[in-house]
């Protein structure tokens, strides 16, 4: 029974939202509300007014204090390492969405950086001619044909749909190092995803500060450019794949 | 993966709110021997680059730039495009002074990237045609940052061929803002006044 009522509740307030938002007979303005596909944004506001509150007292100071302390010459190194431990979840979801040449591409940086690139800390692939790109299981279940269902903005991870939310558990059940059990295998893991999220919000700090400036409405901005990037990396992928030449070929 | 959900990634996402045109074209258009929209892409980028990297001060080269934009970008029609159905509730007043607006508010974000933009390449990809019009694609590169593909909607705008939109790694320039203008107006009971008072906000910030 609490689960009927659960989803009765979320319903209601899911109607009510739309209605509020919603005039009857304006068609514009529902077809507005069709496009931005949001129906429970009360709630998705709620989470946004926590997340950013958190970024603005937590961890966008940590990245501006990182930013600060750690120079350009050494925080590219640990950006490389962390792509590249990443790289072996890239390679997985290339296969699964059935793209050879994507996930060779995926394995040659994977061993070409681990070695020569002295575990991942130089992006020697890429000079190579083996481009970084970038893959999850949310791009994979859209390529099986999964809907995005609508827009969410959760907690702690910000905007996403259902399909990108189960994409990241997916991420998780793909990467090697979710299954690594050893002295301080957790102690590691928290690590890597501290410092995943500092390293992104440091990359992020002029842009996010830009759109925060200009925007009259960020959530708005947030989930509009979150939906139309995610379209076309989606939209990209579904390209038939272009042969990799590697650099040394051309010489 | 995580990151990308987490903080929207990329710097790209800036680039249709603040950066039109970012280039930096090392041959004209005619020496390589491109026509049609091509062309225009090519040749616009060659003006803004030769006004960027120029000699002169910041004031300069916004004087220099202002005319630029506004004989090759539609910003007129992007404007219209970014109030969306509020464009029928504004007073022609309202209206005078939303298009005013939309042109300071563009030009400052323009403007306000200009010393980012220092050392900017790009090259020509791929041209398309689009229901929106003739897509011209580009591969922006910045000095030590992941190249962005970034593409020009170009097309006829009262008889011109004009740059009708940007769209940088997918986002929509028009889109966007118009995203964010029609949230706010809808959050702040479809008052168009509101929103000119937000913008007039915004300059003076």
């Amino acid at each position: 029974m609490l689960p009927f009522r659960v989803l009765t509740l979320a319903a209601v307030v899911a109607l009510a939202a739309c209605a509020a938002q919603s005039p009857a007979g304006d068609a514009d303005a529902l077809a507005e509300n069709r496009a931005n596909n949001d129906p429970i944004e009360p709630t998705n506001r709620f989470f946004y007014r926590i997340n950013d509150g958190l970024d603005t007292y937590l961890l966008a100071p940590v990245a501006r204090g990182y930013r600060y302390v750690v120079p350009g010459a050494i925080r590219r190194p640990i950006h490389n390492v962390l792509a590249n431990i990443t790289t072996p979840v890239v390679f997985a979801n290339d296969v699964l969405q059935a793209k050879p040449r994507r996930a060779g591409d995926s394995m040659m940086r994977f061993v070409i950086n681990s070695t020569a690139g002295v575990g991942g800390l130089f992006d020697v692939a890429s000079s190579l001619g083996y481009p970084e790109h970038d893959s999850g299981f949310g791009t994979t279940l859209a390529l099986w044909g999964v809907g995005e269902g609508p827009f969410l903005f959760l907690p702690v991870l910000g905007p996403s749909n259902p399909r990108d939310a189960a994409g990241f558990v997916g991420n998780l059940a793909l990467d090697p190092l979710t299954y690594a059990s050893f002295g301080g295998s957790a102690t590691l893991g928290a690590s890597r995803f501290g410092l995943s999220a500092v390293d992104a919000r440091e990359r992020a700090l002029d842009p996010i500060d830009q759109i925060k400036k200009s925007a009259l409405d960020p959530y708005a901005t947030f989930r509009s450019l979150y939906r139309q990037n995610r379209q076309s990396e989606i939209d990209e992928q579904r390209k038939p794949e272009a042969a990799t030449v590697p650099a040394w070929f051309n010489h | 993966m995580l990151t990308r959900r987490l903080l929207l990634s990329s710097p790209a996402v800036l680039l249709p709110l603040s950066a039109l045109p970012l280039s930096a074209l090392p041959l004209s258009a005619q020496a390589q021997g491109v026509q049609g929209p091509t062309a225009f892409v090519m040749q616009l980028g060659d003006a803004l680059v030769a006004i960027i990297n120029g000699p002169g001060n910041y004031e300069d080269k916004k004087r220099r730039l202002t005319p630029l934009i506004d004989r090759d970008v539609d910003v007129d029609g992007i404007a219209r495009f970014c109030l969306g159905r509020f464009i029928r509730v504004a007073t022609p007043q309202q209206q005078q002074d939303y298009m005013r607006l939309f042109h300071q508010v563009l030009m400052t974000n323009i403007f306000g990237k200009l010393g980012e933009f220092q050392g900017v390449t790009f090259r020509m990809t791929t041209t398309t045609q689009s229901e929106e019009g003739q897509v011209v694609g580009t591969l922006i590169q910045r000095p030590n940052q992941k190249a962005n593909v970034v593409q020009w909607v170009v097309g006829d705008a009262s008889g011109t061929t004009k740059v009708l939109d940007v769209k940088a790694e997918g986002t929509s320039l028009r889109l966007t803002q118009r995203n964010d203008y029609t949230s706010y107006l809808t959050r702040n009971g479809e008052n168009v006044g509101a929103l000119l008072s937000a913008m007039r906000t915004q300059l003076n910030g």
